[in-house]
């Protein structure tokens, strides 16, 4: 029987059960009562600290006060008026460095008002209670190409629609939602959300959505700008950074991305495979999300590799609190030079790091882990668009998501700026505000 | 360690704390089990005549107003007097009183305004050895329809006539519950008074509708799709209740009279304060009612505790004390400056003073750059209203400026003298102060 101490990769090393368990909701949500009392600690700062946070701007303290005076579904409009993803973002934001952080009960007593879970309440109660909230506006006759249906695109395409704009929703997955579907930890957007969130987006109607349509496959840029008024780029991260490590090409050593969006298309989480000791080299989301799910599915051993401080990782304190309560291992300063075995992976061999006026060199002390299982979390990159400038790895562009190419608009993680869901969401709102200028000016 | 006993009108009780006349005093079951909870005394639950049961509705009795997490701010109710027997009422009246004879036992009444039916129950009251009556004329709801109740406590001549024939009929106290449904609580505490009441209590509930069900567009409690108004009481009547036991110990008139103090006390400092107002004791009944009888524990504690720490022996050390403070606004000192400070240490920066002040007040506090906010004196009248709002406590603070120094709004000295209306050069009426 397969347990945690299987050696190799392999499926199944806990009980259905056990797995259940593991990948349940993170944070459950509120009932009514629990709302009101989280709500009623609000103070309705003047000039909320939390909405200047909000890379989206949503009016907090209104949200809250509409919970507050019992009309959650009113609280869910507000959000929504500002953030379309706001169900999404309730789950998956890092409200500890956003939001919550700027909260004045933060300050005040180490305890901010719960915004994060408040609005998934208000944004549940919604879609759960009422169709589609808003009304498209009178068709314009303006046609726009909306490239990739994650976070930024369906921000986009929504708001486009709603103007009134006929929107060609491309995506090159078999399934919209970009990393709502295919990334992000499975506890925070259980029971099918982000499907379920997309099909309620595009209940504004007016966008088509095509599938497994790719830039540089099935489209090309010139035939996108023949063919519309207006182009909208959401195309994400395409490329994986590699490991520059001896032995990085054997069996065994795998994209965190890949295996994440294995986990959440799985139907059945004990038949994905996992090794009994993983490491994870990387020190952002993603890197803790394929440690903490390892974890989930029964490794016995997994340890975070980083090779600066723990202060400089990308995912936040709370995020490395949870791989930690976990039982993830977070090894700071280290960096990979070799993946060893015959053939597969069984150990990786590491060096301690040190940050000098030189940047960061190893300091010569090594040590090896076991390793059946190696994901490189190291970075995601953008596959250049033919004809658009760069903007260092990424495209380059305006306030509003100009690119360099007249009625060309790019947003989302292609594009500078901090790789969140919510960034995304207000890149794509943003552009298809400055679209619907353009088109109607 | 305090002593909390307390002479009320001759009546001795444990402590100062008593449960109201209302449905935790309806029965010997729940006054025994009040008083083996350390209740200092109780009112028994009104009763009424001899004759049929008072009948009451069968559907929702109470409405409630609510704080934050359901906390109960306060409640209305269309209960009426006792519907059980009077018999049953008066026999257990006097097994309970025989029992707790250390304990004060008020019986609470209200029938018609005839000399013979008081004269008639007075009798039967007296043979149940309790320590006094209260004569209830302050029931707003359903009593008063039938010429009773607020009907009477509305009228101070009726209130007058009525204490009297009880004084005449009845040879222990006499305590006269008033309503707050009235323009000036004065004129029937003076008529008690006139009557030979032996205190007042107050203040009975207050005439009210606690919500609407926007659904059914019918009040709550709503009976059948109606409702009706109800009497109001909890927490949230209590500043109304401390202004009108404060005006009847300050007026000349009834100064001396004894006041039971009624209305929201929940906690043992809500006590501390209707007594420092004049209160020989206070009754109490929704705070019993949302949380039941255990609560006189903390009451009882509390007020000892702060009896210790301020050096009060006895109640009766600090009964009052307020008294002399409550005054009319037209002999508070217009001398007296202060101005609001913000302990920027302390400042969450969440900016509910700015808003007040900027969108309802006086534009005296400046927002600057990194959420910081501080008081402009030029501008600011002291009102109070940003130490009101600030969710800190103590953050923001009313200081007095010191004699000899310039208040900037004015550009006038600030004076160390005493100064009221009564002789500013505004006031039309002003007497010269020569």
């Amino acid at each position: 029987m397969t347990s945690p101490f299987t050696p190799g990769i392999a499926a199944g090393r806990l009980s259905a059960e056990e797995v259940a368990r593991n990948f349940a909701d993170l944070h459950g949500p509120y009932d009514a009562h629990e709302a009101a009392v989280a709500a009623d600690r609000c103070y309705f700062c003047h000039d909320a600290p939390c909405i200047t946070a909000c890379p989206t701007e949503i009016d907090i303290p209104l949200f809250i006060r509409q919970i507050s005076t019992g009309q959650p579904e009113a609280a869910a409009r507000t959000i929504f008026e500002q953030n379309i993803l706001g169900g999404m973002c309730a789950r998956v934001c890092p409200t500890e460095q956003l939001c919550e952080e700027a909260c004045v009960r933060e300050a005040a007593e180490g305890k901010p008002v719960e915004i994060g879970r408040l609005q998934r309440h208000a944004t549940d109660s919604l879609m759960a209670r009422q169709g589609h909230p808003f009304d498209r506006a009178p068709e314009t006759g303006k046609r726009v190409a909306v490239v990739g249906a994650g976070p930024a695109g369906l921000a986009c395409a929504h708001r486009l629609a709603m103007h009134g704009h006929s929107v060609t929703l491309y995506e090159a997955r078999e399934k919209p939602g970009g990393l709502n579907e295919y990334g992000i930890a499975a506890y925070k957007t259980v029971g099918g959300y982000a499907e379920r969130e997309v099909a309620w987006l595009l209940g504004i109607g007016g966008i088509t959505l095509e599938t497994g349509t790719a830039l540089g496959r099935e489209l090309s840029l010139e035939s996108l700008r023949a063919e519309f008024d207006a182009v909208f780029l959401g195309v994400g991260l395409g490329g994986v950074n590699a490991l520059m490590a001896e032995g990085a090409d054997k069996d065994g050593v795998e994209d965190a991305v890949a295996f994440i969006a294995d986990l959440r298309q799985s139907v059945d989480l004990t038949t994905l495979p996992v090794g009994r000791n993983v490491v994870v080299i990387g020190g952002g989301m993603t890197a803790v999300d394929a440690a903490v799910q390892s974890k989930l599915l029964g490794a016995e051993s997994v340890t975070i590799a980083y090779r600066r401080s723990r202060e400089k990782m990308g995912a936040s304190r709370y995020e490395q609190d949870l791989a930690a309560s976990k039982g993830v291992r977070i090894l700071a300063n280290v960096m990979p030079v070799a993946v060893h075995g015959t053939g597969a992976a069984a150990e990786i061999e590491l060096e301690y790091t040190a940050e000098t006026e030189n940047g960061l060199t190893g300091t010569g002390e090594r040590l090896r882990l076991p390793a059946d299982q190696v994901f490189r979390a190291i970075g995601q990159t953008l596959t250049p668009v033919d004809g658009l400038e760069m903007d260092g790895r990424k495209l380059r562009v305006s306030g509003t998501g100009r690119t360099s190419v007249p009625g060309v608009w790019a947003g989302g993680d292609c594009t500078p700026g901090e790789d969140l869901t919510v960034v995304a969401v207000a890149e794509g709102r943003d552009a298809a505000e400055d679209i619907h200028a353009q088109l109607m000016g | 360690m305090a002593d909390l006993t307390t002479d009320f009108v001759g009546i001795t009780s444990p402590n100062p704390f008593w449960l109201a006349s209302a449905p935790p005093t309806d029965k010997e079951y729940n006054v025994r089990r009040a008083f083996e909870a350390g209740w200092g005394g109780v009112v028994w639950k009104t009763l009424g005549e001899a004759g049929p049961p008072i009948v009451n509705v069968n559907g929702p009795r109470y409405g409630v107003v609510y704080g934050a997490d359901r906390r109960v701010l306060g409640l209305n109710n269309i209960e009426l007097i006792t519907d059980r027997p009077l018999e049953t009422n008066l026999e257990e009246i006097a097994r309970v009183k025989a029992d707790y004879p250390d304990r004060a036992m008020i019986v609470s009444i209200m029938v018609p305004c005839e000399e013979e039916s008081w004269k008639n129950i007075l009798a039967r009251v007296k043979e149940t050895g309790a320590d006094g009556i209260e004569l209830n004329f302050g029931c707003p709801h359903g009593m008063s329809e039938r010429g009773m109740g607020s009907a009477v406590g509305q009228v101070p001549e009726y209130i007058e006539m009525v204490t009297r024939w009880c004084k005449t009929y009845y040879d222990k106290p006499v305590i006269v519950k008033l309503t707050p449904n009235i323009t000036d609580i004065r004129y029937p505490a003076r008529a008690a008074h006139n009557g030979g009441a032996d205190a007042v209590s107050l203040i009975n509930t207050v005439s009210s509708i606690t919500s609407v069900n926007l659904d059914t567009m019918s009040p709550e409690p709503s009976i059948d799709g109606k409702g009706s108004h109800g009497g109001y009481c909890g927490p949230a009547v209590k500043p109304i209740a401390m202004n009108m036991v404060a005006e009847i110990a300050r007026d000349p008139e009834t100064r001396g009279l004894p006041i039971s103090g009624i209305g929201g006390v929940t906690t043992w400092r809500d006590a501390a304060e209707f007594m420092s107002l004049g209160a020989g004791n206070v009754q109490v009944c929704t705070a019993a009612m949302t949380y039941g009888f255990r609560i006189v524990e903390e009451m009882k504690r509390g007020l000892s505790q702060w009896m210790d720490e301020k050096g009060y022996a006895r109640t009766s050390d600090f009964i009052g004390r307020a008294v002399p403070n409550v005054t009319d606004w037209q002999y508070l000192n217009l001398n007296y400056v202060t101005k609001a400070r913000i302990d920027q240490d302390a400042c969450i920066k969440c900016g509910r003073c700015y808003a007040a002040c900027e969108d309802t007040s006086h534009q005296a506090i400046a927002m600057k750059p990194g959420r910081v906010f501080e008081v402009i004196d030029a501008e600011c009248v002291a009102c109070n209203l940003c130490v009101d709002v600030c969710p800190v406590e103590n953050c923001i603070t009313m200081e007095e400026l010191a004699p000899g120094t310039v208040d900037p709004r004015t550009g006038k000295t600030v004076v160390a003298d005493y100064a009221n209306w009564t002789t500013h050069p505004n006031n039309p009426m002003a007497r010269a102060a020569e």
